[in-house]
């Protein structure tokens, strides 16, 4: 099956891939040591699912606000989406 | 054992993954990849990065849009959801108009949402249309294609027509489910209509409320076929709601990449208030058990 209709580019792949391996590797860690909800920094309490979700989510809005309001370079914003998912997965 | 159930839920629930990753996911996984690629055609394709990106969140049309469509499902909120619950309290409770009153509520979520702004098109028309015409005949100039007030109007107008009745159900299957001991109390101590409506009715229905808010957010802010069918957009672009405009970047000018680019944005905007609107009804469920 030709997955040209995709328009597929490895940059694109290397997201998804990505992605699917947090998520794979979140599976892995749920079934060696199960998550327990807590509540963090934000007012409800959060599943290291909920935790992650937040991280990518908030991610997604970093990029469109570098984006829409610098000029700075684009490769500067992934360490900084990183860095905030690290931190909503420890106190989110 | 409770460990096999859990597998075998998993397996019954596997068509719904596949039809979903088929219909949802490897669609959007396209859009992702359309999203920083120039398209010229089948095979024909540029990497360019975040330009699209860039292009669209700078882009002073799509801010318009943006805010268009925050002051629309806004509007629409303020009035469905205190009309919708007006309408639940006023119904009756017992006899045949409990069936009539029903049914007459739910017409307009039976129609078709094209047929929607087809029936309010001919119904606004200056010309022959039972308001247009009547609004004219006394002597107030009203024509949405001409007028972007009269077009909001009209719009507004339309949208609650279609959809203050979901509010109403629900508003009333909510005021079903108090228990009469709560009235019974509440007439015991003297309380007025609106101490029972406020102390009593209201917090109880607290929980269809937040549905009915999320449900019609959710639905307002992707509104596309029933503007589009009554004004296109305009007159200009002022009723051009982010649906709209996206159609018209997509289909009117063919550029796909910003269009995905713009999807994406869209898509952002959607999950987090659907996010939002989960953890409001989470945090309902949670109070209501208590």
């Amino acid at each position: 099956m030709s997955l040209e209709w995709m328009a597929w580019t490895p940059v694109t792949a290397g997201f998804f891939i990505g992605l699917g391996l947090v998520l794979t590797g979140m599976t892995i860690w749920e079934v060696v040591a199960p998550n327990v909800e807590r509540r963090g920094l934000l007012p409800i309490t959060t599943s290291r699912g909920d935790r992650l979700f937040i991280g990518i989510l908030g991610s997604g809005y970093i990029f469109i606000a570098w984006t829409g309001l610098t000029d700075w370079k684009m490769w500067f914003v992934l360490p900084v989406c990183l860095v905030f998912i690290l931190l909503s997965m420890r106190y989110a | 054992m409770e460990k096999w159930e859990n597998n075998k839920a998993w397996f019954l629930v596997s068509p719904v993954i596949v039809i979903v990753a088929f219909s949802a996911i490897l669609p959007l996984m396209t859009v992702v990849n359309y999203s920083v690629q120039d398209i010229f055609g089948p095979g024909n394709r540029v990497f360019v990065g975040t330009e699209w990106f860039k292009e669209i969140l700078t882009s002073p049309r799509l801010h318009s849009a943006l805010w268009r469509q925050f002051i629309f499902s806004g509007l629409v909120l303020l009035i469905e959801i205190p009309l919708g619950v007006l309408i639940a309290l006023m119904m009756p409770k017992k006899g045949w108009g409990v069936s009539a009153s029903l049914v007459m509520l739910a017409l307009p979520l039976l129609i078709p949402w094209n047929v929607i702004g087809t029936i309010w098109v001919i119904f606004t028309r200056p010309d022959i249309g039972l308001l247009g015409a009547t609004v004219n005949g006394l002597g107030i100039a009203f024509d949405h294609t001409a007028s972007p007030t009269d077009a909001w109007i009209t719009i507004v107008l339309m949208e609650v027509w279609h959809w203050t009745p979901l509010v109403a159900l629900l508003a009333y299957a909510g005021l079903r489910a108090i228990p009469e001991a709560y009235y019974q109390a509440a007439k015991i101590d003297g309380a007025s209509a609106w101490s029972t409506f406020r102390y009593i009715q209201l917090p109880k229905m607290r929980g269809v409320l937040t549905i009915a808010v999320l449900l019609r957010f959710m639905d307002s802010f992707m509104i596309y076929a029933e503007p589009f069918v009554l004004t296109g957009g305009g007159p200009g672009d002022s009723t051009t709601f982010l649906s709209i405009y996206l159609v018209k970047v997509a289909l009117g000018q063919f550029d796909l990449g910003p269009a995905a680019a713009f999807s994406l944005v869209y898509f952002l905007i959607v999950l987090l208030f659907c996010w939002l609107f989960y953890q409001a009804l989470q945090n309902v469920g949670r109070g209501e058990k208590t």
